[in-house]
């Protein structure tokens, strides 16, 4: 019996030729190179941000859009972040430096035509500070005068809180305590100021689900202005006329993607659609710096990668079993054959040059002398030692150096050591709950002053998670919060250091490096330690043009 | 037929209330909560927060509270977007799913129904056993495999199409509708083969063709029918699948779609937004169980409507 192919072999010829018609033959313009005719930048940018509007985020995505939608008192320098003026053209502070005032330019507006004043910062910080808004990130204001405590809700009087507007164009912050990283912190997002009129019109200052964020509805003052914002998407931002220096701003549009795949960011630079990646696979790395290294950005992060021992569980309780794990790894093997990314070893735990201040304390690695505190802690070779457990997040890199590090205890130690993958919220909630003995952590610096890192091990910091308290370390802290003379506030960070080092609440490994690609046409791009990027700074010059 | 789908809706809301419970129940067991973040927040905005999603109540209460939420329609405020409400997710990424499920179940249809019919006709020959072997490789070949192969041929090694850009680029559909289409054609392809098999076998298709009628009038009017009854017991669960989105291709293909908050939402802890998904996705599979059942009825007359 025959079957006719007839009416088969038809479709075929139509799903052929519509094939063809969408695709057309040959290869087009792509989008980053008619991106860098017309000036649009094409942007990789982790995952969906949780919105723009800087006084309820939290995440570095966010950073890099609010901050061509945003601009606060001051702004950046792009090669290495100095405080330079924004909204404010100029400021100063008293003798004791803290009280600070800034005098607004006169052409600074807002989107919608609006000046920006003096008025909307106080009522900017008004509303981040409000309770009811319940902002994560407020307490990056607490250094401002009775910020904490009207937060907290000791205060209802905001006129009691160290802001005030002198007139349209003057703004006076008092602070506690002399700040002299007061000008790097006003460069995190939690300090701009926002529309309050607009949000107003979208409902309640501390209203959950409030609609002012969309497109159409944003007000901002930033080198940008948002053009279009569809979730999962895209988030487009174009050129703010409006914005006082807008002749510096040579981009016409800048396209942010949410791509959290390091996978898929790879190939869609590779096929022309994105100027940068993210993020880099270790695997890609090697690839990249053997056969296109002009392609490939590399540089020092402020971040610290390193491990939390849980000072409140057996064995590493004792600060001899502290100190022989510390002793018996190998940093440089694990930078070297582990990470390969230039991450630098680090025997120290902030990350070094931070403004300035490079700890003197180091650790030592000496397998020998590991042996014999171990020993001395009551588990000689090893011997009855309980089995230890590092507990980290989903994330190849990170099963990769636990990995090494079980391998090492074991080669050198005799130790048996689990590890124990989790997801996130899982991770989260066993740090927090110091239910874990050995925790793989890291921090990133909120601004350049080595207090972002020393902080969090107070007894009173919400991010210490180790169980471990000392006095003397919480009171050299706390002068070096109140201290002016920075040369003496230094001193105090370089003492606090040596007892975390001395004590080993925590195990630093490595300092972080940033490592993406970024298209040789983007120029006005500098590697910054805090991997900020000034918007207003960036152009596109498609390699081999005139310009 | 009419009481028919008013019993199968009736039906569907304990079906409905049950997968609302359970959720809540393991979203509530699942260690680790929405304001968990490497940087804790203070124990005073903690409690804000909570209070502010009503997190602070008697589980009983916010038990209540969502149920009578989602009998409204109203999915609550992300926890993790917190200006935007789970309903207005839906309605800006659900139609992307949507589109793309379109397209992908009438590829796996076109194409596993003629590979089907086609290995079907000559069963244990080479025509057999071509589409045969494509459909065991399809079906073992996952959609994280395929993509990325797919995009290294056709995006960077030919360029011809664009590797995202699905609301503003026509060409940048094609990929990932035919990667997520021909996995599921692959099924399509078993079960047309399987189903059409039995039914040539029948007395009436002998009859069929005793009466002098075409082969192409025996497979397609007669026999089809009823072979491709098991393709759409299938299809129903499949296809609601298919249209709430899929996490693998939308995040190779970079689509906005719904499939990708399935994941990110429980593993944000994204309570408004694990329930709103799951309770729409159950909603989906009920309503496509319907259909699927109303089309078969239709297809297969010794069915009844009881």
């Amino acid at each position: 019996m025959e079957t006719t192919n007839l009416p088969l072999m038809k479709l075929w010829h139509a799903l052929i030729i519509a094939v063809f018609a969408i695709v057309g033959c040959g290869k087009r313009e792509t989008r980053v190179e008619q991106g860098n005719r017309e000036q649009i930048l094409h942007l990789a940018n982790g995952t969906e941000i949780e919105d723009i509007d800087c006084q309820i985020v939290t995440g570095v995505p966010e950073h890099h859009i609010i901050t061509t939608l945003t601009e606060g008192l001051v702004s950046e320098d792009p090669k290495d972040l100095h405080p330079v003026p924004g909204v404010a053209e100029r400021w100063e502070s008293n003798a004791d430096q803290n009280v600070w005032t800034f005098h607004f330019r006169d052409n600074a507006k807002w989107t919608n035509g609006d000046k920006v004043t003096a008025q909307d910062f106080v009522r900017s910080y008004k509303r981040i500070l409000m309770p009811t808004l319940a902002s994560k990130y407020a307490y990056m204001l607490f250094v401002m005068k009775n910020a904490e405590a009207y937060q907290n809700g000791d205060l209802t009087d905001f006129d009691q809180v160290g802001v005030k507007a002198l007139d349209d164009r003057t703004l006076e912050i008092t602070l506690t305590y002399p700040t002299p990283y007061f000008l790097s912190l006003l460069n995190h997002y939690t300090w701009f100021p926002v529309h309050i009129p607009t949000i107003e019109k979208f409902g309640a200052l501390d209203m959950k689900g409030n609609k002012w964020t969309r497109s159409g509805n944003f007000v901002g003052n930033g080198p940008f202005r948002l053009k279009d914002w569809r979730i999962s998407d895209v988030l487009i931002v174009e050129k703010n006329p409006l914005y006082w220096d807008a002749d510096t701003v040579r981009l016409k549009e800048i396209h942010f993607y949410p791509i959290e795949s390091a996978e898929t960011q790879e190939r869609l630079y590779r096929a022309g659609q994105l100027h940068n990646t993210y993020e880099m696979l270790p695997a890609k790395i090697e690839v990249y710096e053997r056969e296109q290294p002009e392609l490939l950005y590399k540089y020092r992060w402020l971040a610290s990668y390193f491990y939390r021992f849980n000072t409140s569980r057996k064995p590493v309780d004792n600060l001899l079993v502290r100190k022989a794990l510390s002793m018996a790894i190998d940093r440089e093997s694990i930078v070297k054959n582990v990470t390969r990314a230039g991450q630098r070893p680090a025997y120290f735990y902030s990350p070094p040059d931070t403004a300035g201040y490079t700890p003197r304390a180091r650790l030592k690695e000496d397998v020998a002398k590991a042996k014999e505190l171990l020993a001395e802690a009551g588990y000689p070779n090893g011997k009855g030692m309980p089995k230890i457990e590092i507990v980290f997040n989903t994330l190849e890199t990170h099963r990769a150096i636990a990995e090494a590090i079980q391998e090492m205890w074991r080669k050198n130690l005799n130790i048996e050591v689990e590890l124990v993958n989790q997801e996130w919220k899982v991770y989260l909630d066993s740090q927090r709950e110091l239910d874990y003995d050995i925790s793989r952590a890291g921090w990133t610096g909120d601004y350049e002053d080595p207090n972002t890192f020393l902080d969090m091990w107070t007894s009173w910091s919400q991010q210490n998670q180790t169980g471990w308290t000392n006095a003397a370390y919480d009171d050299l802290i706390r002068k070096a919060g109140r201290e002016a003379n920075p040369v003496q506030r230094y001193e105090y960070f370089q003492q606090a250091e040596e007892i975390l080092i001395d004590e080993l609440p925590i195990l630093p490994i490595y300092i972080y490096t940033r490592v993406y690609l970024l298209h040789p046409a983007v120029n006005g791009w500098y590697p910054t330690h805090l991997d900020h990027h000034p918007w207003k700074y960036i152009h596109l010059e498609a390699p081999g043009s005139s310009g | 037929m009419f009481r028919f789908i008013l019993r199968r809706l009736l039906e569907s809301i304990p079906v409905l209330w049950a997968v609302a419970t359970l959720t809540f129940i393991m979203l509530k067991l699942a260690p680790g909560g929405p304001f968990d973040a490497e940087r804790q927040v203070t124990p005073e905005v903690l409690a804000q927060l909570e209070a502010q999603y009503g997190l602070d109540k008697p589980l009983l209460v916010q038990y209540g509270r969502q149920l009578w939420n989602l009998m409204r329609g109203d999915l609550g405020v992300s926890y993790k977007f917190p200006n935007r409400t789970v309903n207005e997710v839906i309605a800006d990424t659900f139609p992307v799913s949507l589109e793309l499920g379109i397209y992908a179940i009438s590829i796996a249809l076109v194409v596993g129904v003629i590979m089907g019919l086609i290995a079907s006709l000559r069963p244990n020959s080479w025509s057999d056993y071509v589409p045969s072997a494509m459909a065991m490789t399809g079906i073992c070949l996952p959609t994280f495999v395929l993509g990325p192969l797919l995009i290294l041929l056709f995006v960077i090694k030919l360029g011809w199409f664009p590797l995202s850009g699905w609301t503003s680029l026509p060409s940048a559909k094609v990929l990932p509708a035919i990667t997520l289409g021909l996995y599921f054609a692959a099924y399509v392809s078993r079960l047309t083969r399987g189903g059409m098999r039995e039914i040539l076998t029948q007395d009436y298709i002998r009859t069929a063709r005793a009466k002098g009628a075409s082969e192409v009038r025996v497979v397609l009017k007669h026999a089809l029918r009823g072979g491709i009854l098991p393709v759409v017991s299938f299809l129903g669960p499949a296809v609601a699948g298919l249209i709430a989105g899929s996490f693998v291709i939308e995040t190779i293909f970079t689509i906005p779609g719904l499939g990708r908050f399935f994941v990110t939402s429980a593993l944000n802890r994204d309570y408004t937004m694990v329930l709103g998904l799951v309770v729409f996705f159950a909603s989906l599979i009920v309503f496509f169980n319907l259909v699927v059942d109303i089309l078969q009825i239709w297809l297969n007359p010794k069915l009844k409507f009881e």
